[in-house]
């Protein structure tokens, strides 16, 4: 058995480290590229959502080199989301490659289901094994999110273009090779070494940017046009509402315990939109209102083209807008998504909330000067 | 009328290629339209010396404003100061003509927008690249098709005294409905103005769709000539529609506008500016090649000034693009 699972931004360096610490043979696809893209373009439906056209490149390429398992997601709710793993399969057998597909239901569908595809991968591993592969792939998700963070910060300030990227994807790098769970902790602390000596720009107060919108998009670079590096690159500073780790923490583990987060942000949706519409419409309506009340200057919605739940939360976020003051845009993106046109309405985006944060300093000198 | 200040606009599209010269009062100087036709480069320089052309005295340029598609490849060219995108070029450009715009309806040869203004700032835009792309492009096909010039085109829309609904919701849609109508006897002014009616319906409903739109109404672009368009947008909005004089060229005047702001801002900057001769002058040649780096295969585009790479780029990685650190580096 050769297990093989999608790019989902870093996910596929958690899920490394787990199945080799576990001892299972797996097969990481290679990275994302233009190829990828056009064999999963070329063999999915014209209308189907972009993730599952990456996925289908994903897993021929690795189909290709070897692999006979596939690991994916499965979903419930109003979304084409809860069939990918069946399309797939399906596209697959019709191409003529033999192949075992895995499919994880959420909890919310059966999790007994769940436990037993688990179990049935694990068969014969030792306990304390699956102990010590999970808490390495666990410590890796951990890590790899502080990185994010330091990114952030340090792409929107750096006096030299390109830098903060560079060393991003050396310590993506390093981190994927860390095999041992003690050093994790100095791998991260050589790291961060490196990120202070980036030069910073005297001076910038950044634009806060928060992205919302479907996970996989939000998550996968080669799907959002590298949104994040692009908005960084013109001096913002980049905030992210769905992190792998609380995303596995709602959905995969502690979803029953409700924890506080998603909590939060239900509540926050209230308001607009006070019912579940399948994948992360929900949350993109409940996280830009977050969004708005901690002071972020604008809010950018990533959705791929034809995603049902995010045309719902489209619709609805204009009041948002309106009504919390904050300038909210939407991208939606599939293979056909022009790169010119793209940036043109991310740079025309950040002026406006440039102009916006003028207008304000103005108003407030304004209101001092007045009495 | 010596030791003026005056500052170049360049607005690099698809389809046209325009440069307005402001002097440091915002008169428009003179301005240039021209065909892009695949060819920027050739555009630009063409452009450039017809510029100086018919201005007697040698002027100084005091600062260069890029913006369009092709904003990253003028700069490359002649030197900017400023790189704008065109959303934020046109918004600049109509304020400076209508103040207190609340409304800039953009169609031009590929992109219509939509630009909402309060208090003198953007606000909110949207672009539309996907439907109701290339209306200049549709009208200038039916204009030849019905062997009407495209300058008499929207003055036959305003003859109509019947209405014929034409079926917008895409070009190819429109096309057949028009063929369809032709056929069944209706007047070609009919027609027109039922085509000129779906078109601003089919922008209302996919550019502008949900956007408050408010008077004062700009309207430019090369579209805004027509006049039968003006027309329907003011039936359907209730409401007047301004068309600036220079309406076709808005792209240019503001990225000028936005050159003169940041050089008038910093007294010591000095203008990036290559020099008419450079660059009217300069033999540029593109060329491009596919990296095999990685399974990437990025079409990298190289273009060169007399033999040396002046910049490169279309790697995804980043690696061609940081390389030359020979000449400048576009802020792509
Ligand atoms: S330019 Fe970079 S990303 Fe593109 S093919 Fe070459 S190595 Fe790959």
């Amino acid at each position: 058995m050769k297990i093989t699972f999608p790019h989902m931004g870093n996910l596929y360096i958690i899920l490394a480290a787990f199945f080799e610490n576990l001892g299972i043979d797996f097969i990481v696809p290679p990275p994302i590229t233009k190829k990828t893209i056009e064999l999963g373009a070329m063999y999915s439906p014209e209308f189907a959502c972009f993730p599952l056209k990456i996925n289908v490149g994903n897993f021929i390429e690795a189909l290709e080199m070897g692999a006979d398992t596939i690991i994916m997601a499965g979903g419930i709710g109003p979304c084409r989301f809860g069939y990918y793993a069946q399309v797939e399969k399906e596209i697959l057998t019709d191409l003529g490659y033999k192949c075992n597909m895995v499919v994880l239901e959420p909890p919310k569908g059966n999790l007994k289901e769940v436990l037993f595809q688990i179990y049935k991968l694990l068969q014969g591993k030792d306990l304390n094994n699956i102990i010590k592969a999970a808490k390495i792939a666990w410590l890796k998700a951990k890590a790899l999110e502080e990185i994010e963070k330091e990114v952030f910060f340090y792409r929107a300030r750096e006096k030299v273009k390109g830098m903060t990227t560079k060393l991003y994807r050396k310590a993506l790098r390093i981190i994927h090779e860390t095999k041992e769970i003690d050093s994790i902790k100095s791998s991260i602390e050589r790291i961060n070494k490196e990120f202070k000596r980036i030069e910073l720009k005297k001076d910038h107060d950044p634009l806060r940017i928060g992205l919302v919108g479907e996970i996989y998009t939000l998550l996968e670079p080669s799907s959002n046009m590298n949104i994040e590096e692009t908005l960084g690159e013109l001096g913002a500073e980049v905030e992210k509402s769905i992190r792998l780790t609380e995303w596995t923490n709602t959905n995969l583990i502690l979803d029953m315990l409700r924890i506080k987060g998603e909590l939060k942000c239900r509540t926050a949706a209230k308001p607009y939109l006070n019912y579940f519409v399948g994948g992360h419409g929900l949350e993109s309506v409940g996280e830009t209102v977050l969004y708005a009340n901690s002071g972020v200057d604008g809010v950018i919605h990533l959705a791929p083209f034809t995603c049902m739940p995010e045309i719902v939360a489209q619709s609805i976020l204009p009041r948002v807008s309106k009504e919390k003051n904050i300038p909210v845009i939407t991208m939606m993106l599939d293979e056909h998504s022009a790169e010119a046109g793209f940036r043109t309405r991310i740079e025309a985006f950040v002026d406006l909330l440039e102009k916006k944060r003028e207008e304000k300093l103005y108003d407030e000198q304004k209101l001092l000067s007045w009495d | 009328m010596m030791n003026r200040n005056f500052f170049l606009g360049i607005d690099v599209g698809s389809v046209s290629t325009n440069l307005v010269l402001i002097d440091s009062h915002t008169n428009i100087i003179k301005k240039i339209y021209l065909r892009t036709m695949g060819k920027p480069i050739d555009a630009i320089q063409n452009g450039l010396r017809d510029l100086r052309k018919d201005i007697e005295q040698d002027i100084t340029i005091a600062g260069v404003g890029t913006t369009g598609s092709g904003r990253s490849l003028a700069d490359t060219i002649v030197g900017a100061d400023v790189v704008k995108n065109e959303i934020t070029a046109h918004s600049i450009a109509s304020l400076s003509v209508v103040p207190d715009v609340q409304t800039v309806i953009e169609i031009g040869g590929q992109d219509p927008k939509i630009i909402i203004i309060r208090n003198g700032i953007v606000t909110d835009f949207a672009m539309n690249t996907v439907c109701a792309a290339g209306t200049g492009s549709f009208l200038d096909r039916q204009s030849s098709r019905l062997n009407i010039s495209i300058e008499e085109f929207g003055n036959h829309a305003l003859k109509s005294k019947n209405h014929v609904r034409i079926a917008g919701r895409c070009a190819v849609f429109a096309e057949s409905d028009m063929i369809h109508k032709q056929q069944m006897g209706h007047r070609v002014e009919d027609i027109i103005w039922g085509l000129c009616k779906a078109l601003v319906r089919n922008y209302i409903n996919n550019v502008a769709k949900g956007k408050e739109i408010k008077g004062p109404i700009v309207f430019q672009g090369g579209v805004a000539a027509n006049k039968g368009i003006k027309a329907a947008f003011e039936e359907y909005l209730k409401c007047k529609v301004i068309v600036p004089e220079h309406y076709d060229v808005m792209g240019a005047l503001g990225a000028a506008i936005l050159a003169k702001e940041k050089i008038e801002r910093s007294r010591r900057y000095r203008s990036n500016f290559y020099g008419f001769d450079n660059i009217c002058t300069g033999c540029y040649n593109t060329s491009s090649f596919e990296c095999t780096g990685c399974s990437n295969l990025c079409e990298v585009i190289k273009i060169e000034l007399n033999g040396e790479i002046l910049a490169r780029w279309g790697d995804r990685c980043g690696k061609w693009k940081l390389l030359n650190h020979s000449g400048k580096i576009s802020n792509m």
